[in-house]
């Protein structure tokens, strides 16, 4: 979907006005602290996976997502995450109390592993299923598409050639892995000129991103 | 330089109090429920405020700068050479380290999110989750360095990486001229958070270290 968060390109956001390094604190008030923590650890009873936890916060009326500051998005990803896997119900949302018949399925690992389960990570390596279609070197498009799900193609790539840098293995492939599918597909880092992207007037910088077969056809020569 | 809050996304850093009842009241209704155990909440926080931050990716860079060894098999491998150093664990799963040359500069975004090696330099500083430079940095990159106070000759190539899979990218700036002979541990103090995303270069002999400490 070409939502509020796919903002590669996008004219008239600001200037950034970065902090002094120095001087930025990690979370810049308690309650982002909070939502940071709370998603991880809700993360920890394993009812959805990274790209589910992404959709969440991209399912949202673009100016809100936009307007949104960064751990306002993470709440409402979490809340509707929470609502969407039965978590909560949205009495308890609301703050009417807890329902009595609430289901809960869930494992909630002991404390004591919090910290050996940040330090293990999640691979998102798969087995390969196929050869890769494509070779370093070689030319190719990227697919325009009409999906409305979730997707990690940027759409500043849709339409545009460039040539593939690295095949990178077969990872986890994100608009099947919202929908809780296990196999991945092709990984390829491809470059772009920057001319191709923003037209020859841009600074012509190179763009290089890492894209999925099925994002790809051939780019002819 | 001073931060101005009013447009650049953080203007709600101080919040009305709607948001902070609403997050109090989600922290407390999945603690009653048994969702959330407190201490795990104080273990995530303790481990991402405290323990996982730049000086990891510092360690990384300023060994890399030091021992010619250790940087071949970082840029082999690099989420195997960080793991030898003890980092590793979400969000740097698959690292890959790209190297500042002579000739090449490079610079790391996400436009879709706020993918970033959290191993190596903990959680991304707010303008790098910012719709600002999640737009610009695809597009405009020279200009975006130029915010950063950064200015690079006219004919040195930029290489942007836009983070769109599970792979993490870490940039390998270049060693400061006049460090020949320096110990890793001083060479750290010269590597910034913004040097290993690419917006700057590494601090040079001379320059005020002392507030990266």
């Amino acid at each position: 979907m070409k939502g509020g968060h796919d903002l590669g390109g996008q004219s008239g956001m600001g200037p950034i006005d970065p902090e002094v390094e120095s001087e930025e604190p990690v979370f810049h008030a308690d309650w982002e602290r909070r939502v940071f923590a709370l998603t991880l650890a809700t993360g920890m009873l394993g009812k959805w996976n990274i790209d589910e936890a992404r959709h969440a916060r991209e399912r949202q009326d673009p100016l809100r997502y936009i307007e949104n500051s960064y751990y306002e998005n993470w709440l409402e990803g979490l809340e509707k995450l929470l609502l969407e896997k039965g978590l909560l119900k949205p009495d308890e949302l609301a703050g009417r109390g807890i329902s009595s018949n609430t289901d809960l399925a869930v494992q909630v690992p002991d404390p004591q592993l919090a910290s050996k389960i940040l330090a293990a990570g999640a691979s998102s390596e798969r087995e390969p299923r196929s050869e890769a279609l494509f070779q370093v070197g070689e030319r190719v498009l990227v697919r325009a598409s009409e999906a409305t799900g979730h997707t990690r193609a940027p759409s500043y790539f849709q339409g545009v050639r460039g040539i593939v840098s690295a095949v990178i293995g077969c990872h986890s492939f994100p608009d099947s892995s919202v929908d809780g599918v296990h196999e991945g597909a092709i990984l390829y880092n491809v470059a772009f000129q920057g001319k191709d992207l923003w037209g020859p007037t841009s600074e012509n910088a190179e763009v290089l991103v890492d894209l999925w077969e099925p994002y790809l056809t051939a780019g002819g020569n | 330089m001073p931060h101005d809050h009013h447009h650049d996304g953080h203007e709600h850093t101080e919040p009305p109090s709607d948001i902070e009842l609403r997050v109090k009241a989600l922290e407390s209704l999945l603690v009653e429920k048994g969702l959330v155990n407190p201490d795990t909440l104080n273990t995530i926080i303790e481990t991402y405020e405290h323990k996982v931050g730049p000086r990891n990716g510092a360690h990384v860079v300023a060994k890399a700068w030091a021992d010619p060894e250790f940087k071949q098999a970082l840029m082999a491998d690099a989420t195997e050479a960080v793991a030898s150093l003890g980092y590793c664990g979400r969000q740097g799963e698959h690292l890959k380290v790209v190297e500042n040359t002579d000739d090449t500069h490079n610079l790391v975004v996400c436009t879709l999110c706020s993918c970033y090696p959290w191993t190596v330099l903990g959680l991304p500083p707010a303008w790098y989750k910012s719709a600002p430079y999640r737009s610009r940095a695809v597009s405009a990159p020279r200009e975006v360095l130029g915010e950063f106070g950064t200015d690079l000759d006219g004919d040195k190539k930029i290489r942007v990486w836009d983070s769109t899979s599970e792979m993490r990218y870490l940039v390998l700036p270049q060693r400061p001229l006049g460090t020949e002979g320096w110990s890793e541990e001083d060479l750290q103090a010269l590597v910034s958070r913004n040097s290993m995303i690419g917006v700057e270069l590494a601090r040079t002999p001379g320059q005020d270290t002392e507030a990266l400490k």
